[in-house]
């Protein structure tokens, strides 16, 4: 009786499996769109460091107009769902822009990335003591040498796990680019389902690729932190 | 060397520097002395414009440093400055700690930055110590790092802001030592310090600040055994 239920439900999975990957090769709509969420994940992540940078020091700026771009791009950013924010960048903004549509998504989503890596980078800065700054400009160093070389290199080390977690929530904001038409992992899953009518599978499938990336991701990371602390060893 | 004109600094509405005039002369060892709160760390820090001054003049060399044209960058690779924190750069290594500042600003080749340091570590007496990072050290190892670090850009003054005042107290000897022997040398020094021994012993001229004014000034020795001022009086009598 269990015999015959148990082969029966790997009869089953065997049934489902074949149907949502090896059937007309879904596989590929799997791989490719894992690729692309890598991709648009990757420019995101490189847009939005190089945003939040620049954000991050009008933030701390002396000047108040820089403060003030600073302040509404941040409210802006962060007072606006990620996924109308993309539908307005694609459809309206990049809407006769001729460039390629996983640019444009990845333009999306390091712009709404760096409103909050900006956030991580200021409190990164300002968490790093004032007599560092001083010790820096007594020797001679101008404000931006003391800043690249003394403070920043520090701040980065102490932000790196708020970075990362950043990074991990850009990744698996990604699964929206759906919306404006692109096919990543999460789209592929929906496109399967709807031709197989089986949700589970793809579903699961789309769950399990997305989990394994990021662990991925966690140890690179994890192993970089490792190596920033070096010079803690007590 | 160091011309200081009617010095004043105001942090909103405290008047903490209320009008200091002072000529500290080439190979002066200058010692301040005084109460917390009576401004002898600030004049300190106008002295290299961590602080800017509210009113007054300073010259170096007879150029005028509270200028908005000056470089102050320039300015102040000639004046070292020694923290009661240390401040040093916790992720780099001493050696780098030192070589960071003469490579970066052109002043010295790698090489040259390198030998510097590790001439500069042998005299405070640390050369063992070029590759371990400052949370590896103690207080006073780390100070004899702070002193060296500022030596390497080879200023004409060094300013030392209460050096030892963070230290446990079997650790003041070492970094005294160090400053005596960079004051016999020959260096221009301007200490902040609560140390009197250290006054009294290597101090060339001792200032009194209190209330934001040099209250008096004169031979470490005289004002020791001697104080004219009714506030010397007091504070002497409470420290010694």
């Amino acid at each position: 009786m269990y015999m015959v239920t148990a082969f029966s439900w790997f009869s089953d999975f065997q049934e489902s499996f074949e149907k949502t990957f090896i059937r007309e090769d879904r596989y590929k709509l799997f791989v490719d769109g894992i690729l692309l969420t890598l991709k648009v994940s990757l420019l995101a992540v490189a847009i939005g460091i190089i945003i939040g940078f620049i954000i991050a020091l009008f933030n701390l700026s002396k000047h108040f107009p820089l403060r003030l771009i600073g302040k509404v791009y941040t409210d802006v950013i962060r007072g606006t769902p990620s996924v109308t924010q993309l539908m307005i960048i694609y459809f309206v903004i990049f809407a006769s822009v001729n460039l390629e549509k996983w640019i444009i998504a990845a333009i999306a989503f390091g712009i709404n990335s760096g409103a909050y890596v900006s956030e991580i980078i200021r409190a990164g800065i300002m968490s790093i003591d004032k007599g560092q700054t001083e010790a820096g400009r007594s020797l001679g160093l101008n404000g931006r040498q003391t800043m690249m070389k003394i403070v920043l290199p520090q701040a980065l080390k102490n932000i790196f796990p708020a970075l990362c977690n950043e990074f991990i929530v850009l990744i698996k904001e990604t699964a929206i680019v759906g919306y404006v038409g692109l096919m990543d992992i999460q789209k592929a899953s929906d496109f399967v389902k709807s031709a197989t009518f089986e949700a589970a599978m793809p579903l699961l499938a789309t769950a399990v690729i997305y989990f394994v990336i990021i662990k991925i991701l966690t140890i690179c990371l994890g192993l970089l932190e490792k190596k920033l602390r070096k010079s803690d060893v007590k | 060397m160091i011309k200081v004109k009617n010095l004043k600094k105001t942090f909103g509405d405290l008047e903490v520097l209320c009008g200091i005039n002072e000529h500290i002369k080439k190979g002066e060892v200058v010692v301040v002395i005084g109460p917390s709160g009576s401004g002898k760390s600030t004049f300190l820090r106008c002295l290299n414009l961590l602080e800017t001054p509210t009113e007054g003049e300073i010259f170096i060399d007879d150029e005028k440093i509270n200028d908005p044209k000056v470089n102050v960058n320039k300015i102040r690779q000639k004046m070292g400055m020694v923290f009661q924190h240390f401040n040093l750069f916790p992720h780099l290594t001493i050696h780098d700690n030192i070589t960071l500042a003469p490579v970066l600003l052109k002043k010295m080749t790698k090489q040259q930055a390198h030998d510097k340091a590790i001439e500069l570590l042998g005299k405070v007496g640390l050369a063992d110590k070029a590759d371990a990072y400052p949370a590896q050290l103690s207080g006073g190892q780390k100070q004899r790092v702070a002193i060296a670090r500022a030596l390497a850009m080879e200023p004409e003054i060094m300013l030392f802001d209460e050096p030892t005042s963070a230290l446990d107290p079997e650790m003041v000897g070492e970094v005294l030592d160090v400053m005596k022997s960079l004051a016999d040398s020959g260096m221009t020094m301007v200490v902040v310090t609560h140390e009197m021994g250290f006054a009294k012993e290597v101090g060339t001229r001792l200032l009194f600040m209190d209330q934001g004014i040099v209250m008096e000034s004169g031979v470490p020795k005289d004002i020791f055994e001697n104080p004219q001022n009714e506030r010397t009086q007091k504070f002497l009598s409470k420290v010694l």
